[in-house]
């Protein structure tokens, strides 16, 4: 039994903020990621030919019924051996961006479909082609109707990201764990880290529930 | 890949299994108790089972299931890795659920409580004959999203050395180097645990929709 020490929190404070600083840029990228490709497979889904929709349905489908974690290893352990290289946090990004496309597409296809069809006919009437039909009258409507949820995938995406540590990103629980390896005392440091992640995450959702009405009427 | 390396495959997500089953009743118990809770006439029972959601939805679960693995015992209570996975994910995912929960229980029309409440029903009465059989089918679809990211979550146990698929996968990396090969297989062996997952589900949700008269389409209907 310890008792919890305040002096230690001090002293590991700029470790974890050093890990804060990754777990945010992984956020960031991750959801960048996750927003494009998204898109992209939304709108391959809505493709006339079958011989589109059916291998991007089914490598969605996969994706997001198989745990990121594994997804992680797999990138991590096999891209590599195909001549790509890249480094762990890279991996991570792609990994996170990969794995929210599939549930990012998911939101982008319940926005288009929220577009009221005589859009898309009034389109077609004007003849407009294809690809201005999609960035400048659908996207634009689907998007105020999308952002809160994308908002919601973002903040789940943050609390994903310290799976990045078991491919040797430093993030926060890296750094909590390498601390804790090193100290034999994992009590401060993962209940920092627990705690930075609450202090995070929940101001942060309820902001999106203040946007979401706003953008929703 | 040999014999031996399938079965201790096999033997992981026998595990995985047990650990998705184990956090799904604990979930299942906790997402109803609190959603509940949440619809209580008093407001310190919503306001306290407001601050558990808030709280368990705030934070990672990964997190969580390190600082019960590894934090806790300084504080005198040593759990089996098991045992700290189950309470991890139950803990997490129904915090999740029991806003599932609440949200059916508020779907049913007012009517139906006052029916019941017109027809001298107990509060136990009202909640087992009335309200809950009406706001069971609502939950389906929502819990079946949450039991697949539950699925996924029990991958995470890993990380605290429990026997699980990924774990064994882990061990079958090392023996063999072949790690496309391996965790291709893994992958494909939670994606059909999901979909068995899911196809018990939906016939769970045709039952309960059945059960108040509510028969779904023919064939199915709706995906």
């Amino acid at each position: 039994m310890n008792d919890w020490s305040w002096d230690y929190v001090g002293d590991i404070m700029p470790k974890l903020l050093d890990g804060l600083w990754v777990t945010v840029q992984a956020t960031l990228l991750g959801s960048v990621a996750a927003f494009a490709l998204g898109l992209v497979w939304a709108i391959a889904l809505r493709s006339p030919s079958r011989w589109v929709t059916w291998p991007v349905g089914a490598l969605v489908e996969f994706v997001r019924n198989t745990p990121l974690l594994v997804q992680l290893f797999f990138l991590f352990f096999v891209l590599p051996g195909w001549g790509l290289s890249f480094g762990p946090l890279t991996t991570g990004v792609i990994g996170l961006g990969l794995h929210y496309s599939t549930y990012t597409a998911e939101v982008y296809r319940a926005g288009i479909d929220a577009v009221p069809r005589g859009q898309w006919e009034a389109a077609t009437a004007l003849s407009l082609p294809r690809g201005r039909t999609w960035v400048a009258v659908i996207l634009p409507q689907a998007f105020r109707r999308v952002v809160p949820a994308l908002g919601n995938y973002v903040i789940a995406m943050f609390k994903d990201t310290p799976m990045l540590s078991a491919i040797t990103v430093g993030d926060m629980l890296f750094q909590a764990n390498s601390i804790g390896a090193t100290t034999f005392d994992y009590m401060e440091p993962i209940t920092v880290v627990g705690v930075l992640f609450i202090v995070i995450s929940y101001p942060t959702s309820v902001l999106l529930r203040v946007l979401e009405r706003r953008l929703v009427r | 890949m040999t014999g031996p390396l399938w079965v201790l495959l096999l033997k992981g997500a026998w595990i995985t299994v047990q650990l998705m089953l184990y956090s799904a009743a604990l979930a299942a118990a906790v997402a109803f108790g609190i959603g509940l809770a949440r619809t209580s006439r008093l407001w310190i029972v919503r306001f306290l089972s407001g601050v558990y959601v808030e709280f368990f939805r705030g934070t990672s679960a990964l997190v969580l299931m390190f600082w019960l693995f590894f934090a806790l015992p300084l504080l005198g209570w040593q759990l089996a890795g098991l045992w700290a996975g189950t309470l991890a994910l139950g803990l997490s995912y129904g915090a999740y659920g029991s806003e599932v929960v609440r949200g059916a229980l508020q779907s049913v029309p007012a009517a139906q409580r006052e029916a019941a409440v017109a027809l001298s029903f107990s509060p136990w009465q009202r909640l087992r004959k009335v309200i809950l059989p009406q706001a069971v089918p609502e939950m389906m679809p929502p819990f079946n999203n949450l039991l697949i990211e539950l699925l996924k979550g029990t991958a995470l146990a890993s990380l605290l050395s429990i026997g699980e698929l990924t774990f064994e996968a882990k061990l079958a990396r090392l023996s063999t180097g072949e790690s496309a090969q391996v965790y291709g297989i893994i992958l494909v062996m939670y994606f059909v645990i999901a979909f068995v997952v899911t196809r018990v589900m939906r016939l769970l949700e045709r039952r309960a929709k059945a059960s108040v008269g509510q028969a779904s389409l023919a064939g199915g209907g709706h995906r």
